[in-house]
């Protein structure tokens, strides 16, 4: 066997580049496995920043939607329920300028809001429980439909489509389960760079 | 003694991209901006580095015993290949935004002509193992050097007042020049 590769210079040539190939062949596979990428690590990231109202203000049809959008190369600016403050993080996280919101999306809202159905005026139509990306509404065709206040995400899309105009958005009144402490006051030197968050708390 | 004058001969002296003239596409292409020129210099480094120590091991274990020099370009092609592939997923495991910000380049290692000089050289000059590592070390080293003292100076000239003719590349390649001609100043330290 040896010999056979030593006074043949093309089976050894075969033999060794094969072998070699299957060599590297074998590692890269192993690679592959070992450092295997879930999806696309930065979506991740993006997505976890958006704030998963699935409202589909910026034009896409949810959060995970708009995430892979960004990573492609959108603006990050077009996000009315997350706000400024989703804006700087996301500009954070690219290492981009953070532009203002874009307001041809819509209109960042200061206080979080659930939808309401007057329920006297709802004639049963259903379309409001289409629009819902969250399944917040229950009902059925001609019976009254109600929001699920704990699942509304506030995103306004029920709103349009309602014939009868029954549904308002009602601001929530903070209650024992919504309160929280507020957020710590920058150290003493940093009040310059207040982030958007701690501003739009104190004016609340 | 002998380390020294190899790493004082690949990184300035023999310099690959000023001095050889290898791996001019990165040096142009990658040097726009100085964060991505940090970031091509490291991968270029553990690509270089890595692929050194392979093709020492390749040529003097595998080709030279079986009488397979004259194959040495072709194995060597096939042993950068995949480790810059290795390279391309440890990176994009590691760093997401590293690997978005190389882009293209990342695989162009591949073609990177200063890996594959570098190893030739090595194994013409019948380097030790750890010669030839450190060689490899040095190349990478030297490329680096050079790529980010380049960048940052394009990103100064993106600003300067250039007549308009010289714009954009064409001051890029005349920069390049000057830094060959300033490197010359080394020859015959070594």
């Amino acid at each position: 066997m040896i010999d056979l590769l030593l006074n043949y210079p093309i089976v050894s040539a075969l033999v060794a580049l094969s072998g070699m190939s299957l060599f590297f062949g074998a590692v890269l596979g192993f690679a592959a496995v070992k450092f295997k990428v879930e999806g696309d690590p930065l979506v991740e990231r993006i997505d976890k920043l958006l704030p998963q109202t699935q409202c589909g203000q910026c034009g896409y049809p949810g959060c995970r939607p708009y995430a892979e959008a960004i990573a492609a190369g959108d603006t990050i600016n077009k996000c009315p329920p997350g706000g400024q403050s989703t804006i700087n993080h996301l500009a954070d996280l690219l290492g981009v300028a953070a532009p203002s919101l874009d307001a041809e999306h819509g209109e960042a809202s200061t206080v979080k809001k659930v939808a309401f159905i007057r329920e006297d005026e709802c004639i049963g139509c259903t379309k409001c429980i289409q629009a819902c990306p969250v399944d917040a509404i229950v009902g059925a065709a001609k019976q009254m439909h109600t929001v699920v206040a704990d699942e509304c995400t506030g995103c306004d899309l029920c709103v349009e489509p309602c014939p009868v105009d029954c549904i308002d958005m009602i601001p929530v009144a903070t209650g024992l389960k919504e309160w929280g402490w507020q957020m710590p006051k920058p150290a003493l030197g940093n009040t310059i760079i207040a982030s958007d968050r701690d501003t739009r708390e104190q004016a609340a | 003694m002998d380390f020294f004058v190899i790493l004082l001969s690949t990184v300035l002296v023999n310099n690959f991209v000023l001095a050889q003239f290898l791996g001019l596409c990165p040096f142009m292409g990658v040097s726009n901006k100085l964060e991505t020129a940090i970031g091509m210099s490291a991968a270029t480094t553990f690509v270089l580095t890595l692929a050194s120590i392979c093709t020492y091991m390749v040529h003097n274990w595998i080709l030279t015993p079986l009488g397979l020099s004259f194959l040495r370009t072709v194995a060597f092609i096939l042993v950068i290949a995949a480790v810059v592939q290795f390279a391309k997923m440890f990176i994009e495991k590691t760093s997401p935004l590293l690997y978005r910000v190389l882009g293209v380049f990342l695989p162009l290692i591949t073609v990177n002509c200063a890996v594959l000089g570098a190893a030739l050289q090595s194994t013409n000059k019948a380097h030790t193992f750890s010669q030839s590592a450190l060689y490899g070390f040095g190349a990478a080293v030297g490329f680096s050097l050079v790529l980010i003292l380049f960048s940052a100076m394009r990103e100064r000239l993106a600003a300067a007042d250039v007549p308009t003719p010289f714009k954009g590349a064409a001051v890029g390649m005349i920069t390049a020049g000057l830094m060959s001609l300033a490197f010359m100043g080394f020859a015959g330290l070594v």
